[in-house]
């Protein structure tokens, strides 16, 4: 078992770094020449307060794209992460406002219910072998429809536990520094992304995901129980689904429930554009983070620019095709 | 290589993007924050906005998110709109207490904020410029009244019973019926959430229950709809049919005499209104609570006057 790992181990390494750190070099640099030209089309871009907007707008996305990451790596795709973040933001809705249980438990119920989300989309693919894609579309669906159903259609309000708008709106930082008042949602993205970046790269968890997406059936003939580990790694991404949802809800200071279709999609997005590879096998959470950073600068940008809005739209897409295309030229030449 | 070809095309597109609309003179900057862009109506209140934009020479964007229930996305518009330091800003909130903080940053900035459509649920906005839909409904009501001869038994299929419009579409039909036309009933109002399929089963209820109903009014185009729907099911003949907004299906019903008549808003008013009065607000000048932007009936014989085919969608 140990040996096959010890084999594989070196060459996935290499591609890592050779490759990764080239895609990640090549976001980052399309990323402060976005903020540069748009520093210079528009006087004001570049405030502070139109920075923490920015930041704050990558904080939800951020974290969705952080946890379709891991899924990604594994060769699979997540496209429930969207209507699951709605999920766990209404059961929160549930525990706080309709049951009245304090702040704690809202948190605990959002993160375990993402969680238990991701166990069972896991549990569709590895043990009924279900396509990631249709397993999790089937989940995207249930979850959209179960928020509707438990809400009863209409935003359930946190006006009664004090406190819960400012895990999002607050700002610690901003206490300490007071010129600097990044909101929470922020620095929670900050902690999400360096502790998944941590698993990714020291644990076994972390290896397995990269195994799984390189070459499963060969993890798999070495005797590992790659099911078991598929389900896990669905469910941390369910689990870091669930702190998204209570990043919007607390944002919103409500959950929306019909809120979530099209945020997958986004997620993705910004996951490709930070050299994941839809193939599986490759990806880091740093360049995830910058995709996420692209996408939001992009769009306050052009905002700011009063871009006419189908073009906003266009140019997006633009973008996108962009960094995949680079993707692409760079993986044929390795 | 490849990273300087693509940097080079990312920068020339930009620069692009930059030199044309940045245009940044001192000319009055009012952007609308609204409720939705693709659907028929917001291009049509943006259609207002623009001729408003043009007649008082100020500059207008108009932005909203694909679709209602993106509420965050129409938070980080409106923080986008507000780091523009705008003269002004139009808004029409998707959920009002998700935007407070962002209006509230406004309003210790000394924008003024105009709401439009539904408007915000606060005091900070100057005005609001949204149909009255008390008197729009009083309209149907003296519609229905005029097509039925005056008495006999009426029904009510409205979209919800919580929502602003809702309310008042509901009760400008009721009041105006109980204080004009005495000999007119209500026999009945029913929710079908403005949803098509559920309002046809409400409205097909309704005319079993009351085979000598005269007539049906349905407070959006969802219920609107659903009730023309349940009057072609049923195979009723005779029943009086009037609708709320528009959109093909039921301008269709009209051309095809299911549907009798409907009342329209006037979304270009809307959107002329809304930068007229964000003007206005910039200069100081003292605005009323809500400004009526006007509603129109229309039927098969005025379907096609311009003023009318102007503010009809599809």
């Amino acid at each position: 078992m140990s040996q096959t790992i010890e084999a594989t181990q070196p060459r996935q390494k290499k591609a890592l770094i050779s490759s990764g750190a080239q895609q990640r070099l090549l976001a980052f640099a399309s990323l402060i020449v976005l903020l540069i030209v748009f520093s210079i089309a528009s006087p004001n871009f570049m405030q502070t307060s139109n920075m923490i907007a920015i930041l704050q707008a990558t904080s939800v996305n951020g974290v969705l794209a952080v946890a379709a990451t891991l899924v990604i790596i594994t060769g699979g795709i997540d496209l429930s992460v969207g209507t699951m973040m709605t999920f766990t933001a209404v059961m929160t809705g549930v525990v706080l406002t309709y049951l009245g249980m304090p702040l704690p438990l809202g948190v605990v119920t959002a993160i375990a219910t993402g969680a238990f989300c991701g166990f069972c989309s896991g549990t569709f693919i590895a043990k009924m072998k279900i396509p990631p894609f249709i397993a999790t579309l089937g989940m995207m669906l249930i979850l959209k429809g179960l928020s509707l159903v438990i809400s009863g259609t209409r935003p359930i309000y946190f006006n009664d536990t004090p406190g819960f708008d400012l895990i999002s709106r607050g700002s610690l930082i901003g206490e300490i520094i007071p010129a600097l008042p990044i909101p929470n949602g922020v620095l929670i993205l900050f902690i999400v992304a360096i502790a998944a970046s941590y698993v990714l790269s020291n644990t076994v968890l972390g290896r397995y995901t990269f195994a799984l997406g390189s070459n499963e059936e060969a993890v798999r003939l070495s005797g590992v129980n790659t099911d078991r580990w598929k389900m896990a790694v669905y469910a941390l991404a369910g689990g870091i689904v669930g702190i998204g949802g209570l990043l919007i809800a607390s944002r919103l200071n409500s959950a929306q429930p019909a809120l979530g279709l099209g945020y997958e999609l986004e997620a993705i997005a910004a996951v490709v554009i930070g050299g994941t590879s839809l193939s599986g096998g490759r990806g880091t959470i740093l360049g995830t983070l910058i995709g996420a950073l692209i996408m939001a600068v992009l769009t306050n940008g052009l905002r700011v620019l009063s871009v006419a809005q189908e073009w906003q739209t266009v140019v997006t897409g633009v973008i996108i095709i962009l960094a995949v295309y680079a993707d692409m030229l760079r993986r044929r030449k390795v | 290589m490849l990273s300087r070809r693509t940097l080079i095309g990312a920068i020339s597109a930009l620069g692009l993007l930059a030199a044309s609309p940045a245009a940044q003179a001192e000319e009055m900057f009012i952007p609308l924050i609204s409720k939705g862009f693709q659907h028929q109506f917001w291009q049509a209140v943006k259609a207002g906005a623009d001729q408003a934009a043009e007649e008082f020479g100020v500059k207008v964007t108009f932005e909203g998110p694909d679709n209602e229930t993106m509420v965050d996305k129409q938070i980080d518009m409106l923080a986008a709109a507000l780091a523009n330091k705008p003269s002004a800003i139009g808004f029409a909130a998707l959920d009002s207490q998700a935007a407070i903080p962002l209006l509230k940053q406004a309003q210790e900035a000394g924008i003024p904020v105009v709401a439009f459509d539904s408007g915000v649920d606060s005091d900070i906005p100057v005005t609001t410029a949204t149909t009255d839909n008390l008197a729009a409904a009083g309209l149907a009501a003296d519609k229905m009244a005029e097509m039925i001869g005056g008495s006999g038994k009426v029904a009510v299929v409205a979209h919800d019973q919580t929502s602003r419009t809702g309310i008042d579409r509901r009760d400008g039909f009721l009041n105006q019926m109980k204080e004009k036309y005495p000999n007119i009933e209500v026999v009945s109002v029913q929710y079908g959430d403005g949803d098509q399929l559920k309002s046809t089963e409400v409205a097909k209820a309704i005319i079993t229950a009351n085979p000598d109903l005269k007539g049906i009014f349905g407070t959006n185009e969802g219920s609107a709809i659903g009730v023309v729907n349940a009057v072609r099911e049923t195979g009723t003949e005779g029943l009086v049919v009037i609708g709320y907004d528009s959109g093909t299906a039921q301008k269709e019903a009209i051309m095809d005499g299911t549907m009798a008549g409907a009342i329209t808003q006037n979304p270009v008013g809307i959107g002329y209104e809304t930068v007229k009065a964000a003007v206005a607000a910039t200069k100081g000048e003292d605005l009323p609570k809500v400004i009526d932007t006007g509603f129109y009936w229309y039927d098969k014989s005025n379907m096609d006057d311009p003023k009318i085919a102007a503010v009809l969608y599809d």
